[in-house]
């Protein structure tokens, strides 16, 4: 984590575009612009930045966004639940609905619904989320008119609404991440049906379903979380075009907002909080090997 | 990537053979190159394919559906999308393809040193890990958050994030070739490093490294779309796919059409690439073929 928040840091000091000069308009003499990066400490040294930098996010400070004044860490809070709805709602669906297609595209190699499965998890590579996202909009809310266009509604307004609300933006953004799962789980099972083990299992008369969760799918699994936990970086870069789309005010959109103002301290803190969540959710995964398989311990 | 797979040099050594032996098995994979070609002739001939100035501006005509003179409609400036969507084909495969020569280039050179001189390996692998704890399409928006818009800035931001996974693959390909017998033969032979490099381990890393750049140069149109969608990409005078789908973005009610040809365009061209990649990875590693 450490050497993330350095590598941030480094990259958002290195770079041109003075923030000063944005903050202060057109109209600004060099004398606004000096007294503009005094009161910002943009003209200390940079060890002496990076410093100060470490000491306030240690204690919970992103900084100060440049262009409303407002916490970073506030502006963040503000946003994070429609981006926290969007990417475990698409997480569950995408597991819910990849690793079943995964294991009966294992179970049955070679016919139609295995081809099928593979053919839809290439396409989902292929296919940029907000395509997708605009196709799904097109036919469900336009041309049927099932379900909302855009926006969002909180939970507090409501499960229903809140639900209706993700359901295409959910579908969108996880149809990458299925069509990844899905792959990983029908390669795992296919190595794992190939065992002795499983032939025993079978051969002793039980049910093939049993053998599929039981014997196979546990022992399938490592692969599998690995891949759901990597898989994550696809979700966030995704959500964020998504929450485009779908206009949620999510922190996609504080994101979007904040590159069109050369905001960094709120892309600093957002690249930092994401990072964070991807770091933290892929050791939860490591963890996780452990229920999966005993043998592995830490 | 077509080119190489298509026009093979006349197969001599066996690795050839099986080459051309499972690109008659995957049909798909033929299909995937042929469509990248056509498009990258698109992208070559687009002036000569009945387009017009892409930049040329008609506000009289504006937002007209596709009709017989304009194949794609226009857009809300009066500007022929079936002209933009062809100069946008430029614009993503030269993005795709300088990408994937790009971090392929930088993976090699980062990960033939690491795997060879054990020093420097901790020092570059913890910057690798740090990088790759950043979510690629996060911090390719992160960098050109913080440039100014170009071509040039998009191609070094996008390959900045994918270069890590080249680095990490080239690595461990090393390490493994480095315990082979005869790369230890010739290290106790005395031969010098460079033709070890050349000799022995290139030729046993190139068919993964292949494999992964068409990958890495699919993901790389996706992320620069991505970047120009959200504004953080190449600079909107640029006929870029994304740019087109960008500028639709507050029209997509009334001009579907505005977002639904670009992309197409941007969807096939990805799924020939990655079908490309799937094709050459089943051919050059007949082990993963089984599985995947």
């Amino acid at each position: 984590m450490a050497v993330v928040a350095f590598v941030v840091f480094l990259l958002l000091y290195l770079t041109p575009g003075d923030p000063a000069a944005i903050l202060a308009g057109d109209a600004a003499t060099s004398e606004d612009i000096r007294r503009i990066r005094e009161a910002l400490g943009l003209d200390d040294p940079f060890l002496q930045r990076f410093g100060h930098w470490l000491w306030r996010l240690l204690h919970g400070d992103l900084g100060i966004s440049i262009f409303t004044n407002l916490p970073v860490t506030q502006l963040i809070g503000q946003r994070i639940e429609p981006t926290l709805s969007l990417t475990v709602c698409t997480l569950v669906l995408s597991v819910l609905v990849a690793v079943p297609l995964g294991v009966l595209a294992a179970a049955r190699a070679g016919s139609w619904v295995d081809r099928a499965v593979m053919a839809f998890s290439v396409a989902g590579f292929s296919v940029p989320v907000f395509v997708l996202a605009y196709v799904l909009i097109l036919v469900f809310s336009i041309e049927l008119d099932w379900l909302p266009v855009q926006g969002y509604a909180p939970i507090s307004e409501g499960w229903w609404q809140w639900a209706r609300h993700l359901v295409l933006p959910s579908i969108a953004l996880g149809t990458v991440y299925i069509a990844l799962i899905a792959r990983m789980t029908r390669a795992s099972m296919l190595d794992v049906l190939a065992q002795d083990y499983v032939r025993t299992a079978q051969a002793k008369g039980l049910a093939p379903g049993a053998v599929l969760t039981h014997h196979a799918l546990k022992n399938a699994a490592v692969p599998i979380a690995t891949v759901v936990g990597i898989g994550v970086a696809l979700l966030i870069g995704g959500a964020i075009v998504t929450e485009t789309v779908f206009a949620l005010p999510g922190i996609g959109r504080l994101t979007v907002d904040a590159i069109l103002r050369r905001d960094y301290p709120i892309i600093q803190g957002v690249v930092l909080i994401f990072s964070a969540a991807y770091v933290l959710i892929n050791l939860a995964v490591d963890l996780s090997y452990m229920f999966f398989d005993p043998r592995i311990r830490y | 990537m077509a080119s190489l797979a298509l026009e093979a040099p006349k197969p001599v050594s066996p690795t050839w053979r099986n080459f051309r032996e499972a690109l008659r098995r995957h049909p798909t994979a033929v299909a995937g190159g042929l469509v990248l070609l056509v498009m990258i002739l698109v992208a070559i001939l687009a002036p000569w394919l009945g387009t017009v100035d892409p930049e040329a501006v008609a506000p009289v005509k504006r937002l007209r559906g596709p009709s017989a003179q304009f194949w794609f409609g226009s857009d809300m400036m009066g500007r022929d999308v079936y002209s933009r969507v062809l100069y946008g084909a430029r614009v993503s495969l030269t993005v795709g393809i300088a990408v994937a020569l790009l971090s392929t280039l930088v993976g090699l050179a980062i990960g033939l040193t690491t795997g060879f001189v054990r020093w420097l390996d901790a020092v570059v692998m913890r910057v690798m890990d740090g990088l790759m704890s950043i979510p690629p399409v996060l911090l390719a928006i992160a960098l050109m958050a913080l440039t100014h818009a170009s071509m040039q800035n998009v191609i070094v931001a996008i390959t900045l994030a994918e270069a890590p996974r080249v680095v990490r693959l080239v690595r461990s390909l090393v390490l493994t070739l480095r315990d082979e017998p005869y790369v230890m033969a010739a290290v106790a032979a005395g031969t010098r490093l460079p033709r070890i490099l050349w000799r022995h381990i290139l030729p046993n890393i190139v068919a993964p490294l292949l494999v992964q750049a068409t990958y890495v140069c699919a993901s790389a149109m996706i992320t620069e779309a991505i970047l120009s969608f959200i504004g953080a990409g190449t600079p909107p005078n640029i006929p870029s796919w994304g740019n087109i789908m960008a500028e639709a973005r507050s029209m997509f009610q009334i001009a579907g059409y505005l977002i639904l040809f670009p992309g197409i365009c941007l969807s096939l061209t990805v799924l020939a690439v990655n079908l490309l990649g799937d094709g050459l990875r089943d051919a050059l590693d007949p082990r993963l073929a089984r599985r995947m």
